[in-house]
């Protein structure tokens, strides 16, 4: 009964995954670019490129720079809208069993809810909101630092769509616990996080800034301490499934966000790395299982013994 | 061509110049498939730096199933690679990107800097085609490519900066005469951007067609990231260096 097929399935705010092992937005395009080296209908999810209304080009200048243990990125959004990967992109998606999941980012509350009745069609398994870009109509105070904004979405996004809603929580807040608490109260099926921490790189030669944007968000190895600590925060608090992210390069890596209260993580940064990093830990994590003589991954999660 | 990551061993890494090295890698599969212009994206076994280096593949031996690197010393990853011996793993990963179009009859290749590295396997690909190469760089020290364009080209041109090699001056000084004698009816170019942009300015005069090679900032390397964008001036979608790319038509991008 308990095979090594079924010991990594899960299912995320309905969402049935066969492993709960994603793909970060933006680290791993459209899952078409990695078929050379990951069976896409091997993959938990795949969760596609920041998408906006209108195509957007990005940001001019250096788009990335590495930094210990980790890159700086300021991609900018750069999409071809949402109507041509409706169009053009997910008819090719469709061929994959795989539950597709598309990441959106809006310039206003109701953008969030426009992209996401838009996207309420057969071949998309749920959308996961990206609250790290500046709110126009407040003044460019970032939707995804205000618990007010953050949860207006949701409830915006709620009203407009029949499927699961992941909101993604920005790490560059001071209490990432109480934001949490908000988008949950609003109705988030799901939580994913973290996203970027931002950063910046200058150098010393030119006196410049490296990044074309001048800050950028900080992603792989450096933040994993950090994202796993968030996640755990977070995880005393709410009741909605947790997708972790931030770091994970191994298996090893990956657990640790399962005991810290994770029910399935994502790879992001690692994908450049290794193109086929998320095979690689969702096979790492079975083999862990077999070790520990566990049967099921969800016997990990929030399992985390801190003694008292 | 599906692409591949392989671990894999270096066969030698030997210096050229002070700053400047060869790198010999097993890769049998990534040699037999790679055409001209590919690049592969080089990871060192340990965990920093984290990211891979993109590296041109200047040649390859399909018999021995091996690649030639040749790279300079700039920073962080490529002195790391610089201490690497003789049977250490490294991760390849390839071949990736779009080589250059070879339908021409004459073909000239200006070479400036590493940028003159691709064009040996170019002109390896070239033959028996009779093929006319200009190298460019900044000294005589610069220049040691000559040797390694043996019995490739028909005719070397050197031009440096300093004069202390061949014709003080920029590749595209002379280009002029080299065109006058010549009845070229292609140009491949790659190496630093402003050079690029005056050859292929030259070219579109000239009306000879001209491919160019780009470098950009790479995580990926094969297209799901979108650090190495650039202008597309014949549509208005961006071209990534790395799939579309890096070899494009100049007035696709410059
Ligand atoms: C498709 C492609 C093919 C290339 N082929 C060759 C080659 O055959 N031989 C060779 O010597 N180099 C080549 N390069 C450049 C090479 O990738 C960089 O020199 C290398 O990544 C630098 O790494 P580093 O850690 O040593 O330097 P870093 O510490 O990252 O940087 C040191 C300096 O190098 C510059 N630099 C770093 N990365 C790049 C890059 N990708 N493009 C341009 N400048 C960069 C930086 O501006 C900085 O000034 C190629 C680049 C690309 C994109
Ligand atoms: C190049 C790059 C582009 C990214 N683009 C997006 C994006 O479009 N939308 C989004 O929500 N997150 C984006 N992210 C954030 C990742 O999905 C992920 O949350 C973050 O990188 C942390 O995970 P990691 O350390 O495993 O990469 C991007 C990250 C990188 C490195
Ligand atoms: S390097 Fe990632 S898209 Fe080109």
């Amino acid at each position: 009964m308990l095979s090594s097929e079924t010991m990594l399935e899960i299912d995320i705010a309905g969402i049935k995954m066969k492993n709960p092992i994603m793909t970060g937005s933006g680290t791993f395009g459209f899952g078409e670019e990695y078929s050379d080296f990951v069976d896409l209908n091997k993959i938990g999810a795949v969760v596609v490129k920041g998408t906006t209304l209108l195509p957007r080009c990005g940001n001019d200048g250096v788009r990335i720079a590495e930094t210990p243990s980790g890159m700086l990125n300021c991609i900018g959004l750069e999409n071809p809208g949402v109507e041509h990967f409706l169009s053009d992109i997910l008819p090719r998606l469709k061929k994959y069993d795989v539950p597709i999941i598309v990441n959106v980012s809006g310039n206003t509350v109701e953008e969030y809810g426009q992209l996401a009745k838009i996207l309420d069609v057969y071949g998309i398994a749920a959308v996961e909101l990206n609250v790290s870009c500046p709110n126009v109509k407040e003044g460019g105070i970032v939707f995804g630092t205000n618990r007010d904004s953050a949860a207006a979405v949701v409830r915006e996004v709620k009203r407009n769509t029949s499927k699961p809603v992941i909101i993604k929580l920005s790490p560059n807040v001071t209490d990432i616990a109480d934001m949490a608490v908000a988008v949950e109260e609003a109705g988030a099926d799901a939580i994913s996080m973290i996203n970027t921490l931002i950063g910046m790189v200058i150098d010393v030669d030119t006196w410049k800034p490296v990044l074309g944007n001048i800050t950028g968000g900080l992603s792989g190895p450096a933040v994993k301490p950090v994202a796993v600590r968030m996640v755990w925060q977070v995880a005393q608090v709410v009741k909605i499934p947790i997708i972790g992210m931030g770091g994970i390069m191994t298996a090893e890596d990956a657990i640790e966000f399962f005991l810290a209260g994770a029910s399935a993580v994502a790879i992001g940064t690692a994908n450049f790395v290794n193109p086929s990093a998320v095979e690689d830990v969702a096979k790492g994590i079975q083999e862990y299982l077999v070790k520990k003589k566990l049967t099921h991954v969800s016997q990990l999660i929030g399992q985390l013994k801190v003694n008292k | 061509m599906p692409k591949i990551a392989i671990d894999t061993t270096i066969v030698e890494n030997k210096s050229i110049t002070d700053d400047v090295k060869e790198l010999i890698v097993y890769a049998p599969k990534i040699a037999q498939q790679a055409v001209p212009g590919q690049f592969v994206h080089i990871k060192i076994a340990t965990g920093e730096p984290l990211l891979r280096r993109p590296l041109s593949i200047s040649n390859v031996n399909v018999e021995a199933g091996t690649l030639s690197l040749i790279y300079r010393i700039v920073g962080k990853g490529t002195a790391y690679l610089a201490n690497l011996r003789t049977n250490d793993e490294v991760n390849c990963l390839g071949p990736l990107g779009n080589g250059f179009d070879l339908t021409c009859e004459r073909p000239l290749l200006v070479g400036g800097g590493m940028g003159t590295a691709p064009l040996i396997f170019l002109a390896q690909r070239l033959n028996p085609r009779t093929t006319t190469v200009l190298m460019g760089g900044r000294n005589k020290a610069e220049m040691f490519w000559q040797p390694m364009y043996e019995g490739l080209a028909k005719e070397i041109h050197i031009t440096t900066d300093d004069g202390s090699m061949g014709t003080k001056g920029f590749t595209v000084s002379a280009l002029p005469e080299l065109v006058k004698a010549n009845q070229f009816d292609r140009i491949f170019v790659c190496g630093p951007h402003v050079m690029m942009e005056a050859v292929a300015k030259f070219a579109k005069e000239h009306e000879i067609p001209c491919q160019v090679s780009l470098e950009k900032y790479m995580a990926c390397g094969i297209g799901a990231c979108l650090s190495c964008t650039c202008v597309n001036k014949l549509g208005d979608k961006r071209k990534k260096v790395c799939t579309d790319g890096p070899v494009f038509w100049a007035e696709e991008v410059l």
